[in-house]
C-alpha cells in the first residue's frame, strides 16, 4: 500500500433521507473527502446485494449503504430489509475473507447533514487503512468465482427473506 | 442503434465552477466518454437561456439522452425534464449530477473535485443510455381537503378553502378548536384580546357549512397519494350524542365532580367532570372526562343525565370510525409548552411563586382562574416584584438549541401587563432581545419607557435561600449582568419562566404516519426552507404554523392562508401527474414463490391464485423497490431504478478503477464479469 493510495466508495443513498442528507451537507458546505461517488435510489430497500458484488467487481474499495432511521424510513419499514440484507452480505463478504469495514450501513435523516459528512470521512480513514481491495484484478483470473458467489448471495437473499 | 448524449455542465455562478473545472470537465466528456454527442458548460444551466440550449440541441443534433451536471436533482430535476419534453424528447431519458451539493461545496481540492465530477458525469452518462421512456399519469384530486389541528393556523387554512367553497374536514384531538391561542390573554404587539379575534373565527369554523368539524378526534390511519388520500378518524366518544345537545351547559353546572384542569388552565383552575374547555368553546357540546366522572368510576351519580333537558347524555356511547377521502392533507398540529421542572434549578413545581408561562397567561386573563388579577400561589396577595427569565430550555445546548422566536415578545407583553395590574417591579432576564418584526422593537421602546428593567444574562438560579438582608421570604434571582459585567442576586416576589415551544411530542409517530421527516429537533421537514416552506416531500401533504418550527401569530396565519392557497391550487387544476416510478412483475418470469408478496408495506402486490404468478397494483406501488431487489429470479422491474440503469451507473461511477485511466490504482480488467 502506497502513501498516496486514495479509495474509492460507492454510496447508495436513499432518495428521502440519506440523499437529502447529502444535499444537506453540501448546501450547508461541510467538507468532506472526495472519494465517495453517490447513487440515488428511491429506499435503501431497493439496494440488491448484488449492486454491492457489482460495486467491489468493478474497482471500489468500500461500499455504504445510508437510509432513513429505523422506524423513519419513507417506506415505513423497508429499511429493515436493508438492514436483514446488509448483515447477510457482511456475513457472506466476510466468509469470503473480506474485512468488514469496507461495507457500511449508514442510517442519515434528511437533518444529519454533518453526521453523513462524518460517517463518509470516517468510512474513508478506514478504508484507506485497509488499503486497495483489487477485487477487479483477483476476479479477472476466475471470472466464474464472481458467478459463484452470485449465486451463494441470492440463496442467502432467499433465506432471508421471510415475513417480518 | 447507438444512443446520441448531450452532456451540459453548470457553472453555477462560480458555486461549481469555483471548485471544479468545467470547461475541462465538458471537453473531457466530450472526448472521453461514449455516445456523447455534445458536451457544453454553462454559466447557468437552469435559466431559460441554459435550457433554450438543451433543447435547441436536442432538435438540432437529435439527441436522444441529456446528462445535466449542476444540483441536486431535488432542485432542478423538475425544470430539465420540462426543457426535453419542450424539446420533444421523454422527460425520463434525463439524467442530472449533482455537482454542486455533491462536489463543489463539500470539496477543497480543486484537481480532486474535477475528478470526482468526471466520475459522476461518467456515472450519469453510462445511466442515462440504459434509462427508458416513461410516462406519468394523471390522476383526478379530490376536491376535499383534511386539516389536521384546530388552533389558529389550522382554522385559517379551513377558512380559506371553505370559503372558496371546497369542503373541508377539520380534525381536533381537544374536545374545542381554538389551540394555545385561546388560552392567551392579549397578543403582542397590539394588546389585543386573544378571544376577541379568535371566537369570531371559531365560530364561523363552527357554522360553515363547508366544514366539517371533527373535535374531540384523531386521525388513526392515512393511505392513498395526492389527490387521493383516504384518512380513518378516530372520534372519542363524548358521552354526549351531538345531535341532542343544545349546549345548554345545565349538566356542567349540576356536575358535583371537580378536578383540576391542567390542559386549558395550565393546573390554576378548576373544571368539572363534564366540561367545555371554556365557554366559547366551539362545538358546543360538552365532553365527559371518564377518569374523573363518578359514574365511570363509583357507578352511580349520572346527575348530569337528569337534569339535560333533551336526554343528550350517553353513558354507553363508544368511540366512532370515519373514513374519509381527501385529495390534500394540510398539518398544523401545533406545539407542546416546554415542562419547565426539567430545569430544577429554576425550582418550577418546588418553589410555590415560580410560574410557568402559561400559567402567567392564564392568570392574566379575565376569564381565568384569578378573574384576571396577577397574584402568588396563595391567590391573594399582589406580587411587589416579578422576574421573567427569557430562553427556558431554548437556546440551550442541553435541551433546545433552537429560539423559540416568540418568547421574548410574550415577556414584554406579559411586563406590561404586571405593570398595569400590579404596579410591580418588572425584571427581564435576557440573553439578547429579539423583536425582528413590523411594530415590535417599538413595543419594545414602550415597555423600556413604562419602566420595565433588562438585565442583560442568562439566570443561573432561582433560590428561596436569603443570604442577604432584604431576602428574607424572596425568591433570589441569581445571574450574570453581561452588560455590568458583574453578578446579580435579584430579590423578588414572583418569577415567570418563558419556557420553550417544542414539537409535539408525537410528532415523529405523526409525521410517519403522513409520509412526511422532521428535522434534528422534531419540527416537520419543508420541502424546501425559504422557497417553499409550506410543501413536503410527499405531494399533497402540506405543514404550517408551529409544527413547521417555532413562529408567532401572523406568521402561522400567513401559513395556514399559504398552505390552503396551495392545496387550492390543486383542486382548481383537478388532476395531479403520478411519477410512474413503480414496480412491475413480468408473468413469464415469475415462479410465483411469493417472496416479494409479504416485503410490500403497503399490500401492493397480489398473489394471482388462478395463474400462480405476482401481480403490482400501480396503483398502490409507492416506488421504494424493495421487491425487485429481493426476486431471486429477477421478474421484477423497478421503472426508473432497474438493474440495468444501476449497474450502469456503478460501471460509469468506477470508470477510473475499471480501465486504470485517471486517478485511479488499479490497472486491468477490461473483461470483468457482469
Amino acid at each position: 500500500m502506497s502513501d498516496t493510495f486514495e479509495p474509492k466508495i460507492v454510496a447508495f443513498l436513499c432518495n428521502w433521507c440519506s440523499y437529502r442528507a447529502a444535499d444537506l451537507a453540501g448546501t450547508s458546505r461541510i467538507k468532506y473527502e472526495p472519494n465517495v461517488r453517490i447513487i440515488r435510489v428511491m429506499c435503501s430497500g431497493r439496494v440488491d446485494p448484488t449492486f454491492v458484488l457489482k460495486a467491489f467487481s468493478l474497482g471500489a474499495d468500500g461500499v455504504m449503504i445510508a437510509g432513513c432511521h429505523p422506524g423513519e424510513c419513507h417506506y415505513l419499514e423497508q429499511n429493515y430489509k436493508a438492514m436483514r440484507r446488509y448483515y447477510m452480505l457482511r456475513h457472506t463478504l466476510r466468509s469470503m475473507g473480506m474485512e468488514d469495514d469496507r461495507l457500511r450501513l449508514q442510517w442519515a435523516s434528511a437533518a444529519e447533514g454533518v453526521q453523513l459528512a462524518a460517517a463518509i470521512n470516517e468510512m474513508i480513514e478506514q478504508v484507506r487503512a485497509l488499503g486497495p481491495l483489487n477485487w477487479s484484478a483477483n476476479w479477472h483470473e476466475n471470472g466464474r468465482r464472481l458467478e459463484a458467489l452470485g449465486r451463494l448471495a441470492q440463496e442467502h437473499a432467499e433465506a432471508m427473506e421471510v415475513p417480518a | 442503434m447507438a444512443e446520441k448524449v448531450g452532456v451540459y455542465i453548470c457553472h453555477c455562478g462560480s458555486n461549481i465552477a469555483g471548485m471544479v473545472d468545467v470547461e475541462g470537465l465538458a471537453r473531457w466528456a466530450g472526448a472521453n466518454l461514449e455516445d456523447v454527442t455534445v458536451a457544453r458548460d454553462y454559466k447557468f444551466m437552469c435559466s431559460s437561456l441554459g435550457q433554450e440550449l438543451i433543447e435547441e440541441d436536442i432538435k438540432k443534433e437529435g439527441l436522444t439522452r441529456v446528462v445535466v451536471g449542476a444540483c441536486s436533482p431535488h432542485l432542478h430535476e423538475k425544470t430539465f425534464r420540462k426543457a426535453c419534453a419542450n424539446a420533444g424528447l421523454n422527460p425520463y431519458l434525463m439524467q442530472m449530477a449533482s455537482l454542486r451539493e455533491q462536489i463543489s461545496w463539500v470539496s477543497s481540492d480543486k484537481d480532486k473535485a474535477t475528478e470526482k465530477a468526471k466520475a459522476l458525469i461518467s456515472g450519469a452518462v453510462r445511466r442515462v443510455i440504459e434509462q427508458e421512456e416513461l410516462f406519468a399519469s394523471e390522476a383526478p384530486v379530490n376536491p376535499n381537503t383534511l386539516v389536521v389541528g384546530g388552533g389558529v393556523t389550522g382554522i385559517q387554512a379551513a377558512l380559506e378553502l371553505a370559503d372558496a367553497g371546497y369542503h373541508v374536514y377539520l380534525v381536533e384531538r381537544e374536545p374545542s378548536i381554538g389551540g394555545h391561542m385561546a388560552q392567551f390573554d392579549k397578543t403582542f404587539p397590539t394588546l389585543d384580546c386573544s378571544a376577541c379575534i379568535l371566537t369570531p373565527k371559531m365560530s364561523d369554523v363552527g357554522q360553515h357549512e363547508s366544514i366539517t368539524l371533527l373535535s374531540y378526534a384523531e386521525v388513526e390511519e392515512v393511505t392513498g397519494y395526492v389527490g387521493n388520500f383516504h384518512a380513518r378518524i378516530r372520534k372519542r366518544a363524548r358521552s354526549v350524542k351531538e345531535a341532542d345537545c343544545t349546549g345548554c351547559g345545565v349538566c356542567i353546572e349540576k356536575c358535583p365532580k371537580k378536578v383540576i384542569d391542567d390542559v386549558f388552565e395550565a393546573g390554576l383552575g378548576y373544571r368539572k367532570a363534564i366540561y367545555r374547555p371554556f365557554p366559547q368553546a366551539v362545538p358546543k357540546y360538552p365532553v365527559i372526562d371518564r377518569e374523573a366522572c363518578t359514574y365511570y368510576l363509583k357507578g352511580t351519580c349520572k346527575a348530569c343525565e337528569k337534569f339535560c333537558p333533551t336526554n343528550a347524555i350517553d353513558f354507553e356511547q363508544q368511540d366512532s370510525f370515519l373514513d374519509l377521502d381527501v385529495g390534500n392533507v394540510i398539518l398544523a398540529t401545533g406545539f407542546d409548552m416546554f415542562d419547565s421542572t426539567r430545569l430544577p434549578q429554576y425550582g418550577y413545581g418546588r418553589l410555590a411563586n415560580v410560574f410557568s408561562n402559561l400559567e402567567f397567561e392564564r392568570m392574566c386573563n379575565a376569564a381565568g382562574p384569578t378573574d384576571g388579577k396577577v397574584v402568588l400561589r396563595d391567590g391573594v396577595t399582589t406580587p411587589e416584584s416579578i422576574a421573567i427569565v427569557h430562553c427556558v430550555g431554548s437556546r440551550d445546548k442541553k435541551h433546545n438549541p433552537y429560539c423559540s422566536a416568540v418568547c421574548c415578545m410574550a415577556a414584554l407583553k406579559f411586563g406590561h401587563l404586571a405593570i398595569e395590574k400590579t404596579g410591580a417591579q418588572v425584571y427581564s432576564f435576557y440573553i439578547d432581545m429579539r423583536t425582528p418584526h413590523k411594530n415590535y422593537e417599538e413595543f419594545y421602546d414602550r415597555l423600556l419607557a413604562e419602566g420595565m428593567q433588562f438585565v442583560r444574562g442568562r439566570v443561573a438560579e432561582v433560590t428561596d435561600a436569603a443570604r442577604l438582608p432584604g431576602e428574607e421570604g424572596k425568591l433570589i434571582v441569581q445571574s450574570e449582568d453581561t452588560l455590568a459585567g458583574r453578578q446579580r442576586r435579584t430579590p423578588v416576589d414572583m418569577v415567570v419562566l418563558m419556557g420553550a415551544l417544542e414539537p409535539r411530542h408525537d410528532a415523529r409517530e405523526t409525521a410517519l404516519k403522513f409520509g412526511i421527516s422532521c428535522s434534528m429537533n422534531g419540527w416537520f421537514t419543508e420541502r424546501h426552507p425559504k422557497l417553499d416552506p409550506v410543501a413536503t416531500m410527499t405531494d399533497g401533504v402540506f405543514i404550517a404554523g408551529v409544527c413547521q418550527g417555532p413562529k408567532d401569530i401572523p406568521d402561522s396565519v400567513a401559513q395556514g392562508a399559504a398552505a390552503a392557497a396551495r392545496v387550492m391550487a390543486m383542486i382548481t387544476k383537478g388532476t395531479v401527474l403520478i411519477e410512474p416510478v413503480v414496480a412491475t412483475i413480468h408473468e413469464e418470469n415469475c415462479s410465483g414463490c411469493r417472496i416479494c408478496n409479504n416485503l410490500c408495506p403497503y399490500n401492493a402486490i397480489t398473489f394471482l391464485e388462478d395463474k400462480g404468478v405476482s401481480y403490482v397494483n400501480a396503483a398502490l406501488c409507492k416506488g421504494c423497490g424493495t421487491c425487485v431487489a429481493a426476486c431471486p429470479a429477477q421478474a421484477i422491474s423497478g421503472a426508473h431504478f432497474s438493474n440495468e440503469q444501476i449497474f450502469s451507473e456503478i460501471e460509469g461511477l468506477l470508470y477510473d478503477a475499471i480501465s486504470g485511466n485517471g486517478a485511479g490504482h488499479k490497472v486491468e480488467p477490461a473483461g470483468v464479469p457482469a
